[in-house]
């Protein structure tokens, strides 16, 4: 772990009235690199999410993405200095088509330098139109561009979220649960994707329960179990952990 | 033409910029009830800017429709965190204070209660009416093919989501309901000069709810929607006068009619998709 940290969380707390759903809470992702936090149900991984992306605010600790902190930023800003993010359950916007979610993940991108709102009229570079090409060829959903997002099948629909969250050119990628409800074929050629994201030079942090996922695809590992990380480490060293195996299978008495 | 063509038409041009109005806001997800009283401070300025000052008149159109707007967004700052109901009470109590104001203020310029009368002796022609509505249907036009209109489309969908992929929700909001407000000015502006007497009591709640029912009718989520539903609700009162006292019950079969048939309005932007309608890539495969 000598590479240069991208996202760095520092004793990061966050409660619901009473419940604590992260309790002082550090991690580090190192840059280019695929990580795991991993969980029982319930164990504060999605809340994470919800802090690093503005969406809940984050009272205490630091949340530095390189050199910035961008805790308590507004979301729009934290995702224009280069986080995105997937959820966990699909969120596609019903009246855009597949094509169109690219273009308006792109959108801040297409900024015309006048007050800041994006160009009227078809202004934007040709590079972003051909990116939003490659993006949707990458993960397999060119033939379907036109067709609104919400008709598709549910692993296209997984992917089309991944494409928007791409399209916004993130140094660190957020995907939630991204095989939940695929089936064997479609997890694995999502894997493939992620793989191949991974070799464009990206960041990912993943949450995920499907453990042979997890283990064949990630280079660390976080776990969290009610709101406190428990262990973390590689792949190897995650699947030997007392307190992880406790965790998710009880302890033997 | 004949006059009764001339009102019909001139009715046609104003319902239509006040469906704009309407549609701006709702595009990104936001109802407003309360475009009457952007109408009326459109009106009322201008009026008050042509009699009392002697601005020339296309001045005080746009100064009607700024001053609206600044309003609009004044407004639009503590109102859009309210949503889907609240929002619409708060927005109609807005068009209610503003009604009230030119009620009980300003009086000895407006006239109050009694009407604005005097504002002018010939009413502006229709080409001023119809001007406006092809300047602002030139506008969406464009709007609805850039990156804009799809952030607006966007918002409308899933405001969240659409702040976790870079657009500022708050801007974009705020933006489209003073652009409304504008409009709505504007139109306020050109309804005082056409009918040359403006009074508070035109600029009520069912002035608001008809604008957002061309829209609802019409569809709220391409501008069409809104120049369509405003051309029903103007003509087909005209058309039907054969039906005598049964054409408020027929117009109310209508809307019910149509809301079960279409309930997503009567031009959806999938009628209107064709592929050079949206800012696309090329169609030939890499």
């Amino acid at each position: 772990m000598n590479k240069t940290s991208i996202l760095a969380l520092s004793r990061v707390c966050k409660n619901f009235g009473g419940l604590i759903a992260v309790d002082d809470l550090s991690l580090k992702v190192s840059s280019g690199q695929i990580c795991g936090l991993i969980g029982p149900n319930g164990g504060g991984k999605t809340t994470v999410f919800n802090m690093i992306t503005g969406v809940y605010p984050c009272l205490r600790g630091s949340i530095h993405l390189e050199d910035v902190d961008i805790r308590s930023m507004k979301s729009y800003r934290i995702t224009r200095l280069g986080i995105a993010r997937t959820f966990q359950t699909i969120r596609l916007f019903p009246n855009l088509s597949t094509l169109e979610h690219v273009l308006i993940g792109q959108n801040f991108l297409a900024r015309s330098r006048i007050g800041g709102f994006p160009s009227l009229g078809r202004t934007d570079k040709i590079n972003l139109r051909g990116q939003a090409e490659e993006i949707l060829n990458l993960l397999g959903i060119w033939e379907v561009r036109h067709r609104k997002a919400i008709t598709l099948p549910y692993g296209s629909q997984r992917k089309v979220e991944i494409a928007r969250a791409l399209a916004t050119r993130p140094k660190l990628l957020l995907l939630d649960e991204p095989t939940a409800g695929m089936n064997i074929r479609e997890t694995e050629e999502l894997l493939k994707i992620i793989s191949k994201i991974r070799g464009l030079g990206n960041t990912i942090l993943v949450i995920e329960h499907d453990m042979k996922f997890v283990m064949g695809i990630c280079d660390y590992i976080f776990v969290l179990n009610f709101g406190k990380k428990i262990a973390e480490g590689t792949p190897e060293e995650i699947s030997q952990n007392k307190r992880v195996i406790e965790a998710y299978l009880g302890r033997e008495d | 033409m004949s006059s009764y063509y001339l009102d019909l038409f001139s009715a046609l041009g104003l319902n239509i910029l006040l469906a704009l109005s309407v549609y701006c806001p709702m595009a990104t997800g936001q109802l407003s009830l309360g475009n009457a009283g952007f109408m009326a401070i459109g009106a009322y300025v201008s009026a008050i800017l042509v009699v009392h000052l002697h601005v020339p008149l296309f001045v005080t159109l746009i100064a009607g429709g700024v001053m609206a707007g600044i309003v609009g967004i004044l407004v639009g700052f503590p109102v859009l965190r309210l949503r889907g109901v609240f929002l619409a009470m708060a927005t109609l109590g807005f068009g209610e204070i503003v009604r009230n104001f030119f009620m009980n203020f300003l009086e000895s310029l407006t006239g109050g209660a009694y009407g604005f009368r005097g504002i002018g002796d010939t009413p502006i022609s229709i080409t001023w009416i119809w001007g406006w509505v092809i300047f602002f249907l030139i506008f969406f036009f464009f709007l609805s093919r850039s990156r804009l209109g799809l952030a607006m489309i966007a918002t409308h969908d899933d405001d969240t989501v659409s702040e976790l992929i870079g657009i500022n929700i708050v801007r974009l909001k705020i933006g489209a309901f003073g652009l409304g407000a504008f409009i709505a000015g504007v139109a306020g502006g050109l309804y005082a000069h056409y009918y040359l007497y403006i009074e508070p009591e035109f600029f009520n709640v069912w002035k608001s709810i008809y604008m957002v029912l061309f829209v609802i009718m019409g569809g709220m989520l391409t501008f069409w929607g809104g120049v369509l539903g405003a051309s029903i609700f103007t003509l087909l009162p005209e058309l039907t006068r054969v039906l005598q006292d049964w054409r408020g019950a027929f117009f109310g079969v209508v809307i019910i009619g149509l809301m079960i048939a279409r309930p997503s309005g009567l031009i959806t932007r999938e009628i209107l998709r064709l592929d050079f309608w949206l800012p696309s890539p090329k169609e030939s495969k890499p």
